[in-house]
């Protein structure tokens, strides 16, 4: 029987070319693919994608396995950016992330790899697949607690999943380190990507301003007293310190922060202290619900874990199905800076059950003014 | 297994006779051809040699013959410093929008210097007739450079009949020759051509290494400016060995070899159309009639496959082909001399696959790209 072929996302990162190396080492057909999703050329700053293929080249080359490049500016400039600017442009702060494995990796990417005749696609992602006796695959989180990524793959559907892998899932990210170290690949001492994908290491504020006209506005407390401009609501997210230039001129030195926002009337609000009240949420309703496992989900209304965003503590919550894919979660406990546009992420122990897109976020039944 | 290679309008493999050559070179002197001692004055003679084989090649005088790293640096030197030497006499260049982007982005880099520039555009079979170029000229046009064998259709230019209607212009003319030369007959003096320029790795020579012709009384300075190598008109110390293997592989296509393997490369081109044919795979031949372009290069519209996964495909089943250029980070850019034939939104211009010989493929390379072809379209298929 021919060997199983296996196409991996490589990214230039230690993650992926450790991914290859290990599929490599049990003996899968591997072809090693950089998906170039963004067109960074017209940028006067370095073309990072051109540097990062260089790596999956040196990379592939030393495990000894075919690599390609394939474009998906276009699908990701469609099905991902634009859902990102449109996001911003309601005053809410998306997860460019969620959708691009949704859309991309786990949509065009294996839409690809399958007309390259593979059996499976796999990702360099934090996280761990287990299939049980139906078939039906479940979605563990990574084994190390601070890399996990099953947030950013939460919107992914189980037929999406059936030919995925994960080779590092299991493993530490020092583990991973250690085996590229051992190897002597290329990537092995490389930093860490951080920031969305097509951002990068640049200013966020200005890279925005490109995109989206800024509209200046009042910034005021929740009292209404007025404490300066806004340059623009889309650069502001709720429980959000820094940026906002106003110093300690308020009732104490207590430092401020958004507390809020009105997109109708372009107005942002700001008040003094991190554990300000407004900031707290015990309930929120979310959109775009998505199950990894929709079939093993019996009950309308069940208790499990929530991350509202990536990184985040669990807090133990209580979710109540909607009709269509709308959902209400009640927390155990209040919870800050709940962010319209945002995931919430659920978890039963070490498996994540799916998210759905947050909405809207109230406190004692009353909603938080947040877009 | 080794792969079955059918993407030599790339690169082609060296000549074992080259590689011999270069061998023999390597041991035999090490010297500096432009030292006056006994090992400079070794490797002067050979280069010497080499020089005079080439310029014969082309019916040129050895004088005439400045040897660089290649296309592309022809390509840059002949475009670039004719402009420069000639912006007193006018600004206006001449060249078609299927030239290699060693001609496209040394014309994009004039424009920046303020030169006009006109792109003759192509008809759907991708070529261009004399009167265009007539009707383009101006008084103040200064250079013409168009390519004399097209890269990725291998339609073949009338050099012959611009050369003509050039004796009567002062402008310069210069044609790339990278894809002909080797493989066509060539005569400067028959052409009419002032500059031309070539590249050995396209005829199983070494990498890093071409010519310039440049017409004896053109007195273009250099491109690379340093010591005075080449008759002042290229700096930096020639690699000697490559330069005699070039010549080998010159030596090794005369007039009637390359007769020869122009008529068994054409029958390649045939039978891998027949045999498609009789597969019943759609296909269709980007270029004029195949009688029409150059036997090497065959460019297929695969109707419904995506040139990046036929190419992937086809390389993983150990058959190499070529998908277009690669751009910025590996991805293939859609060509430009399709856009320019079909327009940027015909299908054709990202289902199109080419493919490309050189004297050292066999019939049974050809065979097994169509095995490989068929079986890939059927699995669709089925």
């Amino acid at each position: 029987m021919s060997k199983k072929r296996v196409v991996v996302g490589m990214s230039g990162g230690v993650d992926s070319s450790v991914s290859a190396l290990l599929l490599k080492q049990q003996g899968y057909d591997v072809i090693g693919v950089f998906m170039k999703n963004w067109d960074d050329a017209d940028d006067s700053g370095v073309c990072t994608a051109t540097e990062d293929y260089e790596d999956v080249a040196k990379v592939a080359n030393q495990i000894g396995i075919p690599y390609y490049s394939v474009n998906f500016e276009k699908e990701y400039w469609e099905r991902v950016f634009e859902y990102f600017l449109a996001e911003y442009k309601k005053g809410r702060t998306p997860n460019p992330d969620v959708m691009c494995n949704k859309e991309i990796k786990f949509k065009s990417f294996l839409d690809y790899a399958l007309k390259l005749d593979a059996d499976y696609i796999a990702m360099g992602h934090y996280a761990q697949l287990i299939r049980d006796d139906s078939g039906i695959v479940h979605m563990l989180r990574g084994a190390d607690a601070n890399k996990d990524q099953t947030y950013f793959l939460s919107a992914v559907a189980q037929d999406q999943l059936q030919n995925a892998l994960f080779p590092i899932g299991n493993l530490q990210k020092s583990q991973v380190r250690q085996i590229a170290q051992e190897a002597g690949l290329a990537t092995a001492k490389k930093k860490d990507s951080t920031g969305v994908c097509f951002i990068g290491e640049r200013n966020f504020k200005k890279f925005l301003s490109e995109f989206l006209p800024a509209q200046a506005g009042e910034m005021l407390t929740p009292t209404g007293e007025k404490m300066g401009m806004h340059a623009g609501l889309m650069y502001y997210t709720i429980g959000q310190r820094s940026g906002l230039g106003i110093g300690g001129n308020g009732k104490s030195n207590a430092p401020w922060f958004v507390v809020g926002k009105d997109l109708e009337h372009n107005i942002l609000y700001v008040d003094q202290g991190y554990d300000n009240p407004l900031l707290y949420a015990d309930s929120l309703d979310a959109t775009d619900l998505s199950l990894i496992a929709p079939a093993t989900i019996i009950t309308t209304k069940f208790h499990c874990t929530a991350k509202f965003r990536y990184r985040q503590q669990d807090t133990g919550v209580t979710v109540i199905l909607g009709d269509n894919d709308d959902v209400h979660v009640e927390f155990d406990e209040p919870v800050r800076a709940i962010t319209p546009g945002q995931e919430v992420v659920f978890y039963q122990g070490e498996e994540c059950l799916g998210g759905a897109t947050i909405d809207r976020a109230y406190s004692k039944t009353k909603q938080l003014q947040y877009v | 297994m080794e792969p079955v290679y059918l993407d030599n309008a790339a690169t082609t493999p060296l000549a074992p006779q080259v590689i011999a050559r270069m061998n023999e070179v390597m041991q035999q002197t090490f010297g500096n051809a432009s030292t006056p001692n006994y090992y400079g004055r070794k490797a002067r003679a050979i280069l010497d040699e080499a020089r005079a084989v080439i310029a014969k090649s082309i019916n040129a005088q050895p004088g005439e013959i400045v040897f660089n790293s290649g296309g592309s640096e022809g390509d840059n030197t002949a475009i670039i410093m004719t402009a420069l030497t000639h912006q007193e006499q006018g600004k206006h260049i001449i060249t078609t929008s299927i030239e290699h982007e060693a001609v496209l982005q040394s014309m994009k880099y004039l424009e920046t210097l303020g030169f006009e520039v006109t792109y003759l555009p192509v008809n759907q079979a991708g070529q261009i007739n004399v009167d265009q170029v007539q009707n383009a000229l101006r008084p103040d046009t200064i250079l013409v450079s168009i390519m004399m064998v097209n890269n990725e259709i291998g339609v073949l230019n009338p050099i012959k009949e611009i050369g003509q209607l050039l004796q009567d212009h002062p402008a310069i003319f210069h044609t790339d020759a990278v894809q002909s030369y080797g493989l066509q007959d060539i005569d400067v003096r028959a052409l009419n051509v002032d500059l031309l320029t070539t590249s050995a790795h396209k005829i199983n020579g070494p990498k890093m290494l071409g010519f310039m012709y440049e017409r004896a009384d053109l007195t273009l300075p250099p491109l690379i400016k340093g010591g005075q190598q080449e008759l002042k008109r290229r700096a930096g110390t020639e690699n000697v060995p490559a330069i005699a293997g070039f010549a080998t592989a010159v030596q090794l296509n005369s007039s009637k070899e390359r007769s020869e393997i122009r008529q068994r490369l054409q029958s390649y081109k045939q039978l891998l159309l027949t045999l498609l044919d009789q597969a019943d795979v759609e296909y269709v031949v980007n270029g004029p009639d195949i009688a029409q372009t150059t036997p090497n290069i065959l460019n297929l519209w695969i109707k419904g496959f995506a040139t990046s996964i036929l190419q992937i495909k086809l390389d993983l089943a150990g058959i190499v082909v070529s998908g277009g250029s690669a751009c910025t980070a590996g991805s293939l850019e859609p060509s430009h001399v399709l856009r320019a034939m079909f327009g940027a939104q015909n299908p054709r211009v990202e289902q199109s696959i080419r493919v490309s010989f050189n004297k050292m493929t066999v019939e049974n390379d050809i065979i097994k790209l169509a095995d490989a072809l068929i079986k890939i379209v059927r699995a669709k298929k089925g």
